[in-house]
């Protein structure tokens, strides 16, 4: 692999792990407060899978330049991460919840299926690995929408909101990273442009069935993976206050 | 189904109960519908809905910690423990359904402070080896308890106890996978797990219930086979096999008049606490409040979504009708 496409492929696979880890984090918030216990079990199930992911793009980067996961994931700070600022935005309510995972499914079983066709023996393995569960998480996470949207007056009002304010945000999961040309030239990475196009087409369409409205001015969308939202720097402070709390310790 | 729930004024209670008690002595499972005493279902609806409940508020204190696990593989495995947690809660309430009360019913129970938990649950999880410790010794009693309880006479409690045995299995190995490397770890990993093992020894011991003569359901409970062995015998098989465990690792325990005695070949214990235990279940332990305002805030917070299933339900039955 020339060096080019080697870095821009580690970088596009920490992308990848960065996004999973930080939404397992925010989901994993729910557990035990869930609206039903039915809920806590399956919003645990998702979440576990969402690590699950992290672990494997992680260790895809690991066979490439020999870094440690949990070092990666623990040892970062907030301006290292590479995570689209969807996946940060506070749980909010059961709406914005489920509507984030619904909008993020969609995009990755969409962008699992298309990386199913990689080049890259590791990535098209990994991809036919896992789009079976993220099809279940669409499953699960489209039925939510649609119950939600069709439900009552609240529940609808409360789902319109948290789609008024992710639309924008999601669209980033569309932006390429500087150097993904090269890996879409290659045909490592399926090219964002037309998985976009078919996003925007499923998601348009299942949200208007569920009594929604799309926004007519989605408002601020981020560009960069380097760019932040305020709510970061805390959420890792929390997530790796165990892991940095022992500096000596080598074993967790 | 009238007479299903026999009371000790119906005319054919004795002929029964005797019957009844003699299928218990043939090691025979009662089943949902069979003739049984009023008070059997009593307490096993009783013990059923605590052990669910203890499930689902047991969720809150490892549940905090997901968040904060030390590495990727960690929080894997506390999310998949939490996630049975939630999934025993489930089956629990199902055994308990079978015995004709509703999920609502013992939930608006919980909530309402009326029914109880495990005490175990009202301790604060402070530092991240309080969740090694919990796998490792709360689980640990729980399964001592729940084997026990995997032989008792009511079929569905007897099956959802082998299949959450199993499960607990995992979650005490893998607990005492984590204390054990902490104690041969840092200096800090090493003061952590100890200074877990002084807090939770105790409540672990006060968790298997009062003592025998204490234990005022005990005798009943036993003679109609729904706990085959006393609070006492299990609190000795719990300690028999984790004292020597802990004692191994480096770690003390902290009760002083701990000691194998050759003769009869258990760990004898020095006296437990018994005043703390009866604050903690009577609701003045450290987390009581917290633990109830937490489900009770989750519930209360559900309460749209829940509104929303239920209309959105009527709206397809509406939409198959026409």
């Amino acid at each position: 692999m020339k060096p080019l496409v080697k870095d821009a492929l580690i970088a596009k696979l920490t992308t990848l792990a960065d996004d999973e880890v930080i939404l397992a984090h925010r989901n994993s918030e729910w557990v035990g407060h869930g609206p039903i216990l039915e809920e806590d079990i399956a919003l645990a199930n998702i979440t576990q899978d969402e690590l699950g992911h992290a672990i494997l793009w992680y260790g895809l980067r690991k066979e490439l330049d020999g870094s440690d996961p949990d070092r990666l994931a623990f040892f970062r700070d907030a301006y290292e991460y590479r995570c689209c600022e969807l996946v940060e935005l506070p749980k909010g309510d059961w709406a914005f919840t489920m509507l984030r995972q619904y909008l993020f499914d969609l995009y990755e079983s969409l962008w699992l299926e298309a990386a199913q066709q990689s080049t890259y023996p590791p990535l098209a393995g990994a991809a036919q690995k896992i789009i079976r569960e993220e099809r279940f998480h669409l499953q699960h996470t489209r039925a939510w929408v649609e119950r939600l949207g069709l439900g009552t007056e609240e529940s609808n009002r409360r789902l319109q909101q948290a789609l008024d304010f992710q639309w924008g945000y999601a669209q980033q999961l569309f932006v390429p990273i500087p150097g993904e040309e090269l890996l879409v030239a290659e045909g490592i990475v399926p090219d964002l442009v037309p998985l976009k196009a078919r996003w925007l087409e499923q998601a348009s369409r299942h949200l208007q069935n569920a009594g929604l409205k799309l926004p007519i001015n989605p408002g601020y969308q981020p560009t960069s993976r380097e760019q932040h939202t305020e709510h970061l720097w805390s959420l890792l402070a929390e997530m790796q206050s165990t892991a940095r709390w022992d500096p000596e310790a080598k074993v967790w | 189904m009238p007479g299903r729930y026999g009371v000790p004024t119906d005319p054919d209670y004795q002929e029964r109960l005797a019957e009844f008690e003699a299928r218990i002595r043939r090691g025979e499972k009662i089943e949902p519908g069979d003739w049984m005493p009023e008070e059997y279902r009593r307490q096993l609806i009783r013990m059923i809905s605590q052990h669910a409940h203890s499930e689902v508020v047991g969720m809150l204190p490892e549940g905090a910690w997901i968040t904060r696990a030390p590495s990727l593989k960690r929080k894997l495995i506390l999310i998949a423990k939490v996630q049975d947690e939630a999934g025993h809660g489930q089956y629990l309430y199902h055994a308990a359904e079978t015995l004709g009360v509703r999920r609502e019913e013992m939930l608006e129970a919980l909530l309402s402070g009326r029914a109880k938990y495990s005490s175990i649950f009202n301790y604060p999880t402070l530092t991240w080896a309080d969740i090694g410790t919990i796998g490792w010794l709360v689980d640990g009693a729980a399964i001592k308890n729940q084997t026990m309880l995997a032989q008792c006479s009511y079929g569905p409690y007897s099956r959802a106890m082998v299949r959450i045995c199993a499960e607990e299995t995992f979650h005490h190995k893998q607990g005492k996978e984590m204390v054990l490397l902490y104690a041969h770890g840092t200096p800090k990993q090493r003061a952590m797990a100890q200074d877990a093992i002084n807090r939770w020894w105790w409540p672990a011991l006060m968790m298997l219930g009062p003592h025998d003569k204490d234990s005022p359901n005990t005798e009943v409970l036993v003679r109609w086979g729904i706990k085959t062995k006393t609070n006492d015998q299990v609190r000795q098989e719990f300690i028999n096999e984790h004292a020597p465990e802990i004692l191994a690792a480096g770690l003390s325990i902290p009760d002083p008049e701990l000691r194998y005695d050759e003769k009869s070949g258990n760990w004898l214990h020095g006296p437990i606490n018994w005043e703390e235990f009866w604050q903690v279940v009577g609701g003045n332990g450290p987390m009581n409040k917290e633990r109830l305002e937490a489900r009770r805030r989750a519930h209360a917070e559900g309460a749209w979504v829940r509104e929303a299933l239920q209309a959105y339900a009527a709206r397809q039955q509406r939409a198959v009708a026409v």
